[in-house]
């Protein structure tokens, strides 16, 4: 449904957005990630027709953005960054603009608008000037901009942003919803959001992708650099002494013992099952081995470690998270 | 007929806006109120002449109303479009551009013409109100005077206000694509309204070529035939190629905008 090929934009000499490609299959949910700058606005704005992209290709529902803008733009629902919304205009009045300029037919109109306020739980501001709305219901009212046409593809540029917890649930049952009939791309610096509504994750930081995956084989495939929790009956120093010893073991950090414990983070080298190695050292050691568990990395943890660090691009090809890029 | 169809509701939405806030209404007053005012000093000075003619019977013949009355109204309220103009035009792209709402137009299935043109008729259709509204001062001429005017310099002088107005409509909407600050769209219209509205002076039979060509362009002179009731057919279709000019550029400037952004 959406096909991004070496999608390359730059500002002048700054490249926001650098060969990046990728693929959403109909009826998918997919989430940009990334942080502050990282270029997923701009890859979205290319999307929806708004910029055009400086090389690459990208096809929108069989269109390429390029060439057939406009029927790229009758088949999709875009929500930007920052709502588009009329201050002076009521929010029906609004809806009733954006169904015309969508080309929704007359006949349908009402139904439609009906639907969105529905959908978006607009009822109590319907008539409310959007001027005089709170952030989270403008959210809300360009949320049903975007739907309001039944697009096949939506573009939702941070979806939940401004919204309320409970809205934020709401939001992503919505957005869950969705998927089947719709194909979504959104983007979001929020990780449980990635984790409970898209089936899978693009990575991207500093104009590249970094990784893609689903969210649940992102976590799996990067705990070899995840770390281990290491308990055991025995003196600090002396274990902590032995456990270094370890081939494979990179760092340890001490961590809160009852009296006569101790207890560790032990960091391996990535892509190293050390647990075997670690076991025996304790017991040859003289200790008791009391516990030893794997801690996996959250999204979090892999985000970070995929945008922050140069290495990371080192972490991610060791394991068989696939690479787009390197 | 999707194009017309979306033209429409670029129309609609404008006239929303316009109606919703003051500038319809303010320009409404304005201009029938000073509409009222010329016409009511034109047509005082008009009984004062016929009174002093009616004495002088050497000259037998009445004194036109179109003439002494309604043309230099005409005339006056071309200066007052010169300045309420910008006021129409100013926020059609500059506040679309900071409300962030251009890219809502711009990333639906409109073309960027259609967007120019919705803008623009919409701002003419006020502009065309005004006018109506300010004619409606006319009526009582044709209910009190025993001789009333001829209607016909009326119309071609309707639309040589309307003719005028859109040159500068046009032009105001390509300026306003160039900005996100409505008040600097506002002022740089005025200003080049204003520069194209001087050019006119240089109308003299004595002057070179060059200056013809400058004189040409002012758009002033080719109100002063319809002004008298004579339609022109090269009047028309030099304010028609000012205005398509002026909606190309705005066209322009939307499309390239894009393209370098
Ligand atoms: N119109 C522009 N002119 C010049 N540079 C721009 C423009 N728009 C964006 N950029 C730059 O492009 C880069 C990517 O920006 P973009 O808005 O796509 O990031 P983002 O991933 O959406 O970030 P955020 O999470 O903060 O929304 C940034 O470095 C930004 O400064
Ligand atoms: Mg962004």
């Amino acid at each position: 449904m959406i096909e991004v090929e070496g999608l390359t934009k730059r500002y002048g000499r700054h490249t926001a957005v650098d060969s990046v490609s990728f693929h959403v299959r109909k009826g998918e949910i997919l989430g940009f990630l990334g942080p502050n700058g990282a270029g997923k606005t701009t890859t979205m704005r290319i999307l929806a027709c708004y910029l055009p992209p400086t090389e690459g290709r990208a096809r929108v529902a069989g269109f390429d953005v390029f060439e057939a803008p406009l029927e790229v733009k009758k088949r999709l629902g875009y929500l930007p960054e920052t709502p588009p919304l009329y201050p002076d205009m009521e929010v029906t009045t609004f809806l009733d603009f954006v169904a015309k300029v969508k080309g929704v037919p007359g006949r349908e109109r009402k139904a439609r608008i009906e639907d969105a306020i529905a959908k978006c739980r607009l009822g109590e501001v319907r008539f409310k000037r959007i001027g005089y709305l709170s952030k989270g219901y403008r959210q809300r009212v360009g949320l049903a901009q975007a739907i309001l046409h039944n697009p096949d593809v939506l573009i939702l540029d941070e979806p939940t942003s401004g919204l309320d917890p409970k809205q934020i649930i709401e939001t992503r049952d919505l957005i869950r919803g969705l998927g089947g009939d719709h194909t979504v791309i959104l983007s979001t610096h929020i990780l449980p959001e990635v984790e409970m509504t898209c089936g899978r994750v693009v990575i991207i930081s500093k104009g590249k992708v970094v990784a893609e995956d689903t969210p649940g084989n992102l976590t799996r495939r990067l705990q070899g650099a995840g770390a281990l929790r290491l308990e055991v009956l025995g003196n600090g120093a002396a274990v902590a002494e032995v456990l270094r010893g370890v081939p494979g073991v990179l760092a340890i950090h001490p961590r809160p013992a009852g009296e006569g414990l101790a207890a560790f983070d032990v960091e391996a080298a990535a892509g190293q099952d050390v647990r075997a190695l670690l076991a025996r050292a304790v017991v040859q050691g003289g200790f008791g081995l009391l516990g030893l568990s794997q801690v996996g990395m959250s999204l979090e943890e892999i985000f970070l470690h995929l945008t922050t660090t140069d290495a990371a691009l080192e972490t991610g090809a060791a394991s068989d998270t696939k690479e787009v890029s390197a | 007929m999707t194009a017309v169809r979306n033209i429409a509701a670029i129309v609609e939405k404008e006239w929303r806006h316009y109606f919703g806030s003051p500038i319809a209404w303010v320009a409404l007053f304005v201009w029938t109120l000073l509409f009222g005012i010329f016409f009511s000093f034109g047509l005082s000075f008009f009984v004062k002449q016929s009174a002093m003619t009616a004495q002088q019977m050497e000259f037998g013949q009445k004194l036109s109303l179109n003439e002494y009355v309604i043309r230099p109204v005409f005339h006056n309220m071309a200066v007052v479009a010169l300045f309420l103009t910008p006021m129409l035009t100013m926020r059609l792209f500059a506040e679309e551009k900071r409300q962030g709402t251009l890219e809502l137009l711009a990333t639906s299935p409109l073309t960027d013409l259609q967007i120019v043109l919705g803008k623009f008729l919409a701002a003419t259709g006020l502009y065309a109100l005004m006018i109506l509204a300010g004619l409606l001062n006319l009526a009582m001429l044709w209910h009190y005077s025993t001789t009333p005017p001829e209607w016909k310099p009326v119309a071609t002088g309707f639309l040589a206000l309307l003719l005028f107005g859109a040159c500068f409509i046009a032009l105001g909407t390509f300026l306003s694509t160039l900005t996100r600050n409505q008040i600097v769209a506002g002022i740089l219209s005025f200003c080049l309204f204003l520069g194209i509205w001087t050019l006119g002076w240089a109308d003299d039979p004595t002057n070179g070529p060059v200056m013809k060509v400058v004189a040409y362009l002012g758009v002033t002179n080719h109100m002063e035939d319809m002004v008298k009731g004579v339609l022109e057919l090269k009047d028309v279709i030099f304010y028609l190629s000012f205005i398509a000019f002026g909606l190309f550029l705005a066209h322009q400037s939307v499309e390239s905008q894009r393209w370098r952004a």
